[in-house]
């Protein structure tokens, strides 16, 4: 499976994207704005709280084509950050108190300045999130990488949308769920997921399809009776993330003429307490060309911080980034609807 | 478009049953929450009898309603599946244990 953008599709541009969750039908035309319901409920226009997770997306390479992706990511895209972008990166952590580094991609193991920088942040004593997608970590050339990160205290969350191999192969392609527990079971044999070790292994949950996700609680104990009966597999955290009506999902959406009945349902289940809670008000997010985002969604349409606020690293100035305006749109209605979601999971 | 009778867009509009009839709607509409909450039985079993019974009384709107449910839930396809089967093997065995009756009629009326 190629990438929208290596199959020169329309919803590789981020305008016709946003286009489509605005007006592709009648109906979807005439639902509710994302602005207006934060109107309604006085968080409009919508503030931070305070930038305490830095989350770098080091590249959109990836060695998976997953059908849900909304970075659209792939082994054809070839975006990865420079060193000196990451050094620009060192630079704006070393003068902030911003104490999480969340690095996403693609696989972010594939960029090729990754252990440099993980070691660099390791330096400055910040607290280090890896997002794997653990099939990267079955390769030859990053077979290395769950002791690297072990020794650095590195926390790992993990991509599994599902228990089962039947759901996750549709999702991720076929023999990713045999790889997966493979690395499962590595990463509990060094320590990762077991009580007391102080190496955290979360799972993400994501739905196999158009609905939501269902209780954070209640799935994470279905996964730790499953993987623990099946495989003998152990992990911490579970946290339950709503797809987005983005990129390669929003294909999905449109193809199987989902998309409205999708958007009605997010709109529908806006939840006042999970959008007080949204990831964009405590997190930034930068691109692999050192552009600052809201979040990561946001980064894949293309929308920068704005308001006054700088939009590139080199203009780094936390004190105008925290009081910056948050940039948003229809696909915002994804991180509100029922429990709402971020990248630690629901946030109510 | 083809005439049905049964139309997946008066799913969401069940909840104007009350509007002929307030009272009543609510009581039930309030019963069936309460229901639905975690009890002695998880909301996630309550769903996939939910599912079952949706294909006894093969109820379309209840099938769409509790298929998606039960995704959201976290129930596999296999669980989703065996609970059609409770159902099947309910009604089927409903019939057939009829059957006894029918004998018990032949024993009756034969020589």
């Amino acid at each position: 499976m190629k990438s929208l953008i290596a199959q020169s599709h329309s919803l590789s541009d981020p305008a016709v994207q946003l286009d489509v969750i605005n007006n592709h039908t009648e109906k979807i035309k005439s639902f509710d704005k994302f602005e207006d319901k934060l109107e309604n409920i006085g968080l409009h226009p919508l503030k931070p709280t305070g930038i305490e997770i830095f989350q770098i997306n080091v590249g959109y390479m990836c060695n998976m084509t997953c059908k849900h992706c909304h970075v659209d990511a792939g082994p054809d895209r070839k975006e990865i950050m420079t060193k000196e972008t990451l050094q620009q990166c060192l630079g704006a952590l070393k003068d902030s108190d911003i104490d999480t580094v969340d690095l996403t991609g693609g696989a972010p193991e594939m960029n090729p300045h990754f252990r440099w920088f993980v070691d660099e942040v390791s330096k400055l004593g910040k607290h280090i999130i890896v997002r794997s997608n653990l099939t990267i970590l079955d390769t030859r050339k990053f077979e290395d990488l769950p002791k690297f990160m072990a020794d650095r205290g590195v926390e790992i969350t993990c991509s599994l949308p599902f228990y089962s191999k039947r759901r996750t192969d549709i999702q991720r392609g076929e023999g990713t769920y045999d790889k997966s527990m493979k690395v499962l079971k590595l990463l509990n044999e060094i320590g990762y997921g077991k009580e007391d070790s102080g190496l955290m292994l979360n799972l993400v949950y994501n739905p196999v399809g158009a609905f939501l996700p269902g209780d954070q609680e209640s799935l994470k104990q279905q996964y730790k009776e499953r993987l623990w009966k099946d495989h003998g597999i152990v992990f911490n955290d579970l946290f339950t993330i709503t797809n987005l009506p983005i990129s390669r999902y929003l294909n999905f959406l449109v193809e199987s003429d989902n998309l409205e009945e999708y958007m009605e349902k997010l709109i529908t289940s806006f939840n006042p307490s999970a959008a007080m809670g949204v990831m964009c008000r405590n997190t930034i997010s930068i691109g692999w060309d050192g552009s600052l985002y809201d979040c990561d969604f946001n980064q894949m349409l293309k929308m920068k911080t704005n308001h006054g606020a700088p939009d590139h690293i080199k203009d780094w100035d936390l004190e105008k980034l925290n009081n910056r305006e948050i940039v948003t749109d229809q696909h915002c209605f994804g991180c509100t609807a029922g429990a709402g979601s971020s990248c630690g999971g629901a946030v109510t | 478009m083809d005439k049905t009778y049964y139309n997946p867009e008066d799913l969401k509009k069940f909840g104007n049953v009350s509007d002929f009839q307030e009272k009543l709607g609510k009581k039930f509409f309030d019963y069936y929450g309460a229901v639905f909450e975690e009890g002695a039985l998880t909301a996630r079993e309550k769903s996939l009898i939910a599912l079952a019974v949706a294909h006894a009384v093969q109820c379309p709107y209840c099938i769409d309603a509790y298929t998606e449910d039960t995704l959201e839930k976290g129930c596999s396809e296999e669980q989703m599946m065996e609970a059609v089967h409770v159902a099947t093997a309910i009604r089927g065995g409903a019939s057939l244990v009829h059957g006894v009756q029918m004998m018990n009629k032949v024993d009756k009326l034969s020589m």
